[in-house]
């Protein structure tokens, strides 16, 4: 199964299970999305509960929002996660809010594609998470994995407060995996340690997994173990996990996707500088995108994005330090 | 009866000397306060002379080691009683830690730790964990050998550490004792050793008055914050006095003329007017100084002494001169006493005798300013009614502690120098 057909697959599963769940986003109906991912869901949930929308993320969000007021739980697609920017009112002052404001939680899911390598240019290829990471009140996925991305929607629609569910588009078709047959969920907030090494930890999240293992496996030809931890869910932040994990190799490398300034690995530098300084054998490094809108052009794009060779040398580094 | 020659304390703050020569063989008849043997100490080098008359039996420190005060050197086997044979105990290579082999009457020193040992602990390169693990497994950072980038200490060098110590061990290693003389943190180099080394190259090591030297600049320039303020003078009338009275000074003094007493005496004024700059710091306090001692640096073949003028303000003109003669020839011939190079409280440089036009001098601790005196040279000069003419001119420049001197007070106290030196009318023989 890929990482696409296990979204589609949990969303099945849950419409299923809970009458209440409900789809709304746009062409998610009768296209079956931009990405295919709600492909056949109209056919067999029927209008009512697989709603084409508008094509505006405040209507969709704002719905959503009331519909969820009313006792569903409504998983809301952003055709491409960069609009989410056009619900940011929406999200951050009314969903996040509700719940502290009124005592009123907003069960609901806002999904999307999100991430760069596939030269979507800069309106199609955001990485957008940290918007959302500085916001109280909402929780943030970013799977790598199609059990991870199946595991973890489950998880979303079932909590009570909203979750941004971000799905990188690379991983789409690339992942494949065999996911077990009964149901599983993956639990909100728990990091997952993708290889044990000694040597150094490096910290990422979603496509950077992928290309962080990559580089793991060379170094590991060179005689550095590398220990891979794979946060899935960044709000609420697995601090333990990070902590314990930096506790055995003394030496932290964070690698995300997003930009390098205000990116999630500044928070976690921060983190472990506060809570385990006297663990730290050497300096916290960064691997990110650079501080630039995702370039359009191909070999721009990959001189933008990391990669596991700028991984390997980064790590290399540390290693030597 | 058998007298016990000690390492001498050269001052209160004084706690090792490092014996340089022996001036006499064990067997050799000594006279009392006859110079027994020359010693290197923090502050000064010095002859030291037979506490006994009779004959040296017994040499228990050879040269070149370097042994805490009150430390047992030789044995003389005072006059009268029958002499034992002698004994001399051979030279260690060079090599070697410094450490007496058999102190007496002081508790034995620890030997250094066999292992190499570096500076400071402030210059050791580590990390948060090498440092917590280093307390935690009673570990001296200054033994472990670091493997890292620039020579940094890792987590592995640590351990590595821990593992290689003797099982017996498991307690630090002790610090290097007084004797066993660690390298001070001036001593550290700047750069991996990797970098010096290269091409041809002469290694010399530094004499223990140059590593006293290196220390008391870096703590120096450490501690006080610097402040340079410069000034010039006219000395022309004093150049004309001194040439006038030369002769008449060396007949009557049997001691040459010189323009340092000048200097000494405008500062001491100016120093009785400006008391914050004869002062020194202690912590939050500032010592201001009853006496006006002034110490002026005097050059060696191969290093620098500083001996002080004692009460600079009380003598008379003559006398200065005197003191200040007699203080720099018995510092090129090593005969000066350790007390005469403490309790300075400013200091005087001179650059120009070497042809400086002028030079930013760090501070003599305790001092809180110190003066350099420039060349005097003949220059051409903007006098009365825009005429210009040939003037004696020198540039002084004086470094201050900023802690607790000024600008303000530093320029008047400059001001004061320099009327003092234009419109000197003191007689001078």
């Amino acid at each position: 199964m890929t990482y696409l057909e296990a979204i589609r697959s949990a969303l099945l599963e849950e419409m299923d299970r809970d009458p209440a769940v409900v789809l709304l986003g746009e062409d998610i109906g009768v296209y079956g999305g931009a990405f295919k991912v709600t492909a056949g869901l109209l056919e067999r949930f029927g209008w009512e509960r697989v709603i084409d929308a508008p094509i505006s993320e405040t209507a969709i969000v704002g719905a959503a929002a009331g519909m969820s007021y009313l006792g569903l739980r409504p998983v809301a697609e952003m055709q491409f996660i960069d609009f989410i920017a056009c619900a940011f009112n929406q999200v951050t002052n009314y969903v996040a809010k509700s719940h502290y404001l009124r005592g009123a939680p907003v069960p609901m899911v806002i999904r999307g594609p999100a991430g760069g390598g596939v030269h979507g240019g800069a309106f199609h290829s955001a990485n957008p998470e940290m918007y959302f990471v500085h916001t109280p009140g909402l929780k943030v996925v970013y799977p790598a994995t199609a059990y991870d991305a199946k595991g973890l929607l489950k998880s979303a629609i079932r909590d009570n407060n909203p979750v941004l569910f971000f799905e990188h588009k690379l991983l789409y078709r690339r992942i494949k995996e065999e996911l077990p047959a009964e149901e599983y969920l993956v639990p909100l907030g728990k990091a997952a340690i993708r290889r044990p090494g000694r040597d150094l930890t490096i910290v990422t999240y979603a496509a950077m997994v992928h290309a962080s293992l990559e580089a793991a496996a060379k170094l590991a030809g060179e005689g550095i173990e590398v220990e891979i931890v794979d946060l899935r869910t960044l709000l609420p932040l697995d601090r333990e996990t990070i902590l314990e994990s930096v506790r055995r190799t003394n030496k932290l490398l964070v690698v995300h996707e997003d930009t390098r300034t205000g990116g999630i690995a500044g928070e976690i530098a921060a983190l472990v500088s506060e809570a385990a300084f006297d663990e730290l054998d050497g300096p916290i490094r960064r691997v990110t995108s650079l501080d630039t809108p995702v370039p359009f052009s191909p070999p721009l794009e990959a001189h933008f994005l990391p990669n596991a060779e700028r991984i390997a040398a980064a790590a290399r580094d540390l290693a030597k330090y | 009866m058998a007298v016990n020659v000690v390492m001498p304390q050269m001052g209160e703050s004084i706690f090792e000397g490092t014996i340089i020569k022996w001036l006499k063989k064990p067997g050799d008849k000594v006279e009392r306060d006859e110079p027994l043997f020359e010693i290197s100490t923090d502050k000064v080098d010095a002859e030291i002379p037979a506490p006994a008359a009779g004959v040296l039996r017994e040499i228990k420190i050879a040269e070149g080691q370097t042994v805490p005060v009150k430390t047992v050197v030789a044995v003389i086997e005072a006059a009268g009683a029958a002499p034992g044979p002698a004994v001399v105990k051979g030279q260690p290579p060079a090599t070697q830690p410094r450490v007496p082999e058999k102190p007496v009457e002081l508790p034995q020193p620890a030997a250094p730790a066999a292992t190499e040992t570096r500076g400071s602990r402030e210059a050791i390169r580590s990390s948060p964990l090498v440092r917590r693990l280093a307390r935690e497994k009673n570990i001296d950072l200054a033994t472990v050998r670091g493997t890292g980038v620039g020579g940094r200490i890792s987590k592995d060098d640590l351990l590595a550490a821990v593992a290689a110590r003797p099982a017996a061990g498991g307690e630090p290693h002790a610090a290097p004792a007084a004797a066993g003389a660690a390298p001070h943190v001036a001593l550290e180099t700047a750069v991996p050793h990797e970098r010096i080394y290269f091409g041809r190259y002469e290694v010399q090591p530094m004499s223990v008055m140059r590593q006293r030297i290196a220390e008391h600049m870096v703590l120096s320039k450490r501690v006080s914050p610097h402040v340079y303020s410069i000034d010039e003078a006219d000395m022309t009338q004093v150049a004309q006095l001194r040439a006038a009275a030369k002769d008449e000074f060396e007949k009557q003094h049997r001691t040459k003329l010189t323009f340092m007493p000048f200097f000494v005496r405008a500062c001491a004024e100016a120093l009785r007017a400006f008391p914050m700059v004869n002062a020194s710091v202690d912590g939050s306090n500032v010592v201001l100084h009853g006496e006006i001692n002034i110490g002026i640096a005097v050059a060696l073949d191969a290093g620098l002494i500083v001996p002080v003028v004692k009460n600079a303000g009380e003598k008379s003109f003559a006398d200065l001169q005197l003191a200040i003669n007699d203080l720099a020839e018995r510092a090129r011939g090593k005969k000066l006493k350790p007390e005469e190079v403490l309790e300075s409280t400013f200091s005087i440089t001179n650059p120009g005798i070497f042809g400086g036009l002028m030079g930013l001098p760090v501070i003599n601790q305790p001092n809180a300013a110190i003066l350099a005196i420039g060349a005097i040279q003949k220059r051409p000069v903007v006098v009365e009614d825009d005429a210009i003419a040939v003037r004696s001119m020198v540039y002084l420049v004086l470094s201050y502690d900023h802690r607790i001197v000024d600008g303000a007070i530093a320029h008047q106290f400059m001001g004061g120098i320099k009327q003092r030196l234009e419109t000197w009318s003191e007689a001078v023989l």
